[in-house]
């Protein structure tokens, strides 16, 4: 890791503040991709933004068929809200399966979706929910938030302060987990909503996308027993621990077992 | 009555107290007056010509000490690193040692590999001018897999090295072999291939040198599961310093699997730099440097064949194996596909005949060597796979076969074709008590319970055989080793009764300060909270051999046992002394000398007290003092062996493997402490269903770049991955040692692997499928049943 200087503001203002006066400046959140990445020198900000001390980007609330979550809860307490197990059970599923205690107690849901890693699970839940994430300039519908490979409609120092998911009437999340990382092969958030089924898959690309062919399957029938068109291996990523064409695989599989598991 | 901390007793590990409340003293955790930091500049290429190093901005820049390279070590007459065992290719010339430079000279050999070595006054500071030292490369085709870097036209590793190949070498009888081949009603054939593993000690390497100009002295502190080895090698070979002017210390060592055996070359290079530059240098190893710098285990390719007779008895075993040394021979790395691999080859079987090739390759990658079981699991894998598809080609049950096959406890010892004669064992009944524990006869009904819920469900037998407790120095050296394998002890009481035991066996992890302390317990009837052992400090013990081969108990437990009856011999003549008898008339139990003709009795701390206040002594036969030396060489090698069977699930929509059920039966021999040797068979099970499922080494085939270099793709078997494992000892006592032990440590990685994989074929057998590759990860096993209904569509 190399030098460098670490700050601590208590309101998202003084942290938009402290950023735009920096050349080299990242936020940080839970830290769990960005810590390693310095470790190994492959990153190396030349001041790190906590922003952990901030109050502004905590907490769970449940108003006007919303489920709104602060940028700076930490994935354990997802996993463990029981007022968020009622509205969006998948939601805590997901939470709950993210890498291990130690990284469920720090990682955050607003860091881990600033990163959007192809492999993590929460980008599934706001596609596959049709959220809204909350920046302290505007506000970003799920289908316009994510731009592919780590990349995101976020603008440079923009800070992600909450995230609104709408209670569907039922979803379901599975994940088939690579087994060093535990990052997703293959994730997929399956909702049937107001506005209708909205599958999404991260893991399987280089970003999170929505099935659409599988969408409309289940838009006549959202039950683990409907027949669901194959999914097409070209565009999908291969790696040592899966090929494209498994990937392609398991979407298909983890579509339904997300059906049977939104119940 | 009998020490209720003595042998056979589960008593807690004493060193746990330490380790588990974060008091253990690890190298990284010693801090010596006036330290440095050194850090290495590895090669990011596979293979490159070194053009220039210029280390300009890297001297300018704050707190830097010196940056050194291979030419300032060859200024030094700094040797190579040496290689302990020498093996013969079978046209009888020697194996090719190419140089193995502490810091490369002219040329890069793999990912890794140390370039040059920078000190400073902070570990950051070192890193980051290790950042600024500009070495120019010119990179090189490199030769990446071993089959591939045997073919004509391969890019050589080593210039002086035709065709890359270290050895071609052979054991057992050829014609004879082929002879059985001629006359068998069926031959089964398999080609395996046994995964190349990274050791993952949880401790990352570490050393400290440090070099005392008013003595001339250097200390090294180190990682390493054998400090008295190191200073041998480091010492005679590479630095040319006496070994009076050395001390090796290995302190607390977070475990080593047998990747903490070698000497490697920032040792060489931290202690040798401590004198040169006037400063004492600590260098530690991070995650990601391990992955390309400790040795890895296994790589082997293997095509073998089994010829049997028409009742599936076998007649002959022919194996050719190509396996991959890395790009320069580590330690021992020669002896593991030969010595340790062919000699087990006839497993637990009669097989009358056998004959194995292994040809040793150079390779563009890290150093291959020694990783838990060293050889004998890599036996095992190619025995009990290639019995598996014999049994279902022959149309016989997987248990019949074997019983039609294994060695009967009335022919031990029984002499194998390969060189070994095993002294004990009950193979039959290992596989009786295996079966039975796993209920054998109910598997079709959890088959079809396993079923109902989508699952293919498989059962998989092992029997394994290793030879441990390694090894008659005799044989050892006739067969090249270049030291020899006793181990030493010394046994010294105090004036008030309390001991003293010093080891040569290392331990970083087995509990040794536990076990050996109840061996002493019993044998001296001294209470075990009376008895320390130390380790690891080769300037407080007299020798040692260290630790790896299952052999700590085995040698270093009976040498410690010799020095007992030592003392008990010295002990009898001070008691008849002061009990006016002769040693003759004293009989010794529990601690107490008595005096059979008249029942007066002395107690061990009484005659320890006499020995060292000796007021009322026999001066004139005997020496004050109750401190005795013991080296013990072992008279064979010992066998531990068993018999597992496990159960796995595989989900038909994934191909994702789980195990069910896995029973492990194994007889190492007399026990010591169930609870430590339940946990070491554990670990050993852990390891070798992680080999088995989800542990793979994968490179670049061209590049040579380490694709799985962390710990995002390389996966270490964690809790959720293993079943409750269910384990029992069956103890047919070893006959040449006086503990009647045989050792634990490698028994589950050796024996898991083929029974995890024998589960999987068994499962999917139906689909016509007789064998996947390990590691049997969801993607292979869904891959193999995509082919497998393919084949049947078409």
């Amino acid at each position: 890791m190399r030098e460098f200087s670490y700050h601590r503001p208590k309101s998202v203002a003084d942290a938009a503040k402290a950023f735009s006066s920096k050349s080299e400046a990242r936020y940080l959140a839970g830290g769990h991709s960005l810590l390693p990445a310095m470790k190994q020198r492959l990153n190396a900000p030349s001041d790190l933004i906590d922003l952990s001390a901030i109050k502004d980007l905590k907490g769970i609330k449940i108003a006007g068929g919303e489920v709104v979550i602060g940028a700076g809860t930490t994935h354990a307490e997802v996993a463990h809200s029981t007022e968020i197990k009622k509205a969006i059970p998948a939601l805590c599923v997901l939470a709950e399966g993210i890498g291990d205690p130690q990284v469920r107690n720090r990682g955050t849901i607003g860091g881990s979706l600033a990163n959007n890693d192809p492999a993590s699970d929460y980008p599934a839940a706001v596609l596959g929910l049709g959220a809204t994430v909350v920046t302290n300039k505007r506000e970003i519908a799920a289908d316009s938030f994510f731009k592919g490979l780590f990349e995101t409609a976020l603008e440079d120092g923009e800070i992600i302060t909450a995230v609104r998911f709408p209670i569907p009437e039922k979803a379901g999340y599975a994940k088939f987990a690579q087994p060093a990382s535990r990052f997703c092969i293959v994730g997929v958030m399956a909702a049937k909503t107001k506005s209708g089924v909205r599958v999404a898959v991260t893991g399987a690309g280089p970003g999170v996308f929505r099935a659409t062919d599988i969408e409309k399957a289940l838009a006549s029938s959202f039950s683990a027993g409907a027949s669901l068109p194959a999914v097409k291996a070209s565009g999908l990523s291969s790696d040592i621990h899966a090929g494209a064409e498994y990937r392609a695989h398991l979407v298909g599989v983890m579509a339904k077992r997300a059906v049977a598991a939104a119940g | 009555m009998a020490n209720p901390n003595g042998i056979g007793a589960s008593v807690r590990r004493v060193e746990d107290n330490r380790f588990i409340t974060g008091r253990g003293t690890y190298t990284d955790d010693i801090n010596r007056p006036g330290q440095t930091y050194g850090w290495f500049v590895r090669s990011p290429h596979a293979a490159a010509k070194i053009k220039s190093i210029n280390a300009k901005k890297a001297l300018a820049m704050p707190g830097v000490i010196a940056v050194l390279t291979g030419a300032d070590m060859a200024a030094d007459n700094i040797g190579g690193l040496p290689c302990g065992w020498l093996v013969k290719s079978k046209d009888g010339s020697p194996m090719k040692e190419p140089g193995h430079p502490p810091l490369a000279n002219d040329r890069v050999r793999h990912v890794g590999d140390q370039v040059a070595f920078v000190i400073a006054a902070t570990r950051e500071g070192a890193r980051d001018a290790a950042d600024a030292v500009e070495v120019s490369y010119e990179p090189l085709k490199a030769a990446v897999d071993a089959a591939a870097a045997l073919k004509p036209g391969a890019p050589l590793v080593h210039d002086d090295v035709p065709g890359n190949l270290c050895y071609d070498w052979e054991w057992g009888d050829k014609a004879k072999t082929d002879e059985a081949f001629k006359n068998a009603a069926h031959v089964t054939k398999l080609k395996v291939i046994n995964n190349r593993l990274v050791p993952n000690a949880i401790e990352p390497r570490a050393a400290i040198g440090e070099y005392d100009r008013a003595s001339d002295r250097y200390t090294l502190y180190t990682t390493t599961q054998n400090p008295h080895v190191i200073r041998l090698l480091m010492g005679a070979f590479v630095l040319h310093v006496p070994e009076s002017k050395l001390r090796v210390v290995a302190p607390d060592v977070g475990g080593g699997f047998g990747s903490k055996i070698f000497h490697y070359a920032e040792e060489a290079v931290v202690t040798w730099a401590a004198k040169k530059t006037g400063q004492t240098i600590k260098w530690t190893c991070d995650r990601s440097e391990s992955f390309v710098t400790d040795a890895h285990g296994r790589d082997h390719t293997t095509e073998a064949e089994l010829a049997m007779d028409k009742n599936g008895k076998f007649l002959g075993l022919r194996v050719h194996t190509i396996a991959s040394m890395g790009a320069y021979l580590s330690t021992f790395a020669s002896s593991v596909p030969t010595y340790l691999y062919a000699t087990l080859l006839a497993g637990q079987y009669s097989t009358p005949a056998i004959y194995a090739n292994v040809k040793a390759v150079f390779t563009n990658t890290v150093p291959v060597d020694a990783y838990r079981g060293a050889g004998r699991p890599e036996a095992c894998y190619i025995l009990e796979r290639i019995v598996e598809n014999a049994a279902r080609e022959m149309k016989l049950d997987k248990t019949e076969i074997r019983r039609r096959n294994l060695v009967p406890a009335a022919a031990m010892p029984y002499m194998t074709p390969v060189a070994l004669q095993y002294d004990s064992g009950n193979f039959a009944h290992n596989l009786d008590v295996g079966l039975k524990a796993a209920d054998y006869a109910g598997f079709a009904k959890r088959k079809e319970a396993s079923a109902k819920q989508g699952k293919l469900r498989g059962i998989g037998l092992s029997t394994y055989i290793e030879a441990c407790g390694i090894a008659p120095s005799a044989v050892a050296g006739a067969l090249g080793a270049r030291a020899g394998l006793y181990e030493a002890a010394e046994v010294r009481f105090h004036p008030t009764g309390t001991v003293t035991v010093f080891t040569g066996s290392h331990s970083h992890g087995q509990g040794h300060e536990t076990t050996f302390a109840q061996v002493v317990a019993t044998k001296l009837g001294v209470p075990f909270e009376n008895i320390e052992i130390v380790h690891g400090d080769t300037d407080r013990i007299p020798f040692g051999m260290g630790t790896y081969g299952s052999r700590s108990i085995a040698v270093g437990g009976v040498a410690i046992v010799e020095a007992c009856e030592k003392i008990i011999t010295k002990s009898k003549k001070i008691a008849a002394h002061v009990l006016q008898t002769t040693a003759d008339k004293i009989d010794f139990e529990d601690g107490v000398f008595k005096d059979k003709a008249s029942n007066k009795t002395m107690t061990i701390a009484e005659v320890a007290f006499t020995a060292y206040v000796p007021h009322n002594f026999p001066h004139d036969t005997l020496e004050p003092g109750l401190d005795e030396q013991a080296f013990y060489d072992p008279k064979n090698f010992t066998y531990p062996n068993g018999c597992y069977v496990c159960e796995v699930e595989i989900a038909q929509d994934t191909g994702e493997v789980s195990i069910a059920s896995f029973y492990a039966v194994d007889d190492f021999g007399k026990v010591i402490n169930p609870m430590i040797v339940e946990g070491q068979v554990h670990g050993g099970l852990g390891q070798g269903i992680g080999q088995a499922l989800l542990e793979h080494c994968v490179y670049d085939h061209q590049s040579g770049q380490l694709i799985s270099g962390s710990y995002m793709d390389y996966a270490m078997p964690r809790a959720d991955n293993l079943p409750s494992f269910n384990v029992s000892t069956t103890e047919v006592p070893c006959t040449h040692n006086v503990l009647g032990v045989k050792g634990c440590g490698e028994a589950g990685a050796i024996g898991a692997p083929a029974a995890v994989m024998n589960a999987v074929v068994d499962a999917l057998s139906n689909l016509g499928i007789n064998h996947i590759e390990m590691p049997a990860t969801s993607q292979n096993v869904w891959q193999a049943m995509q082919g497998a209904t393919k084949k049947a569509a078409d």
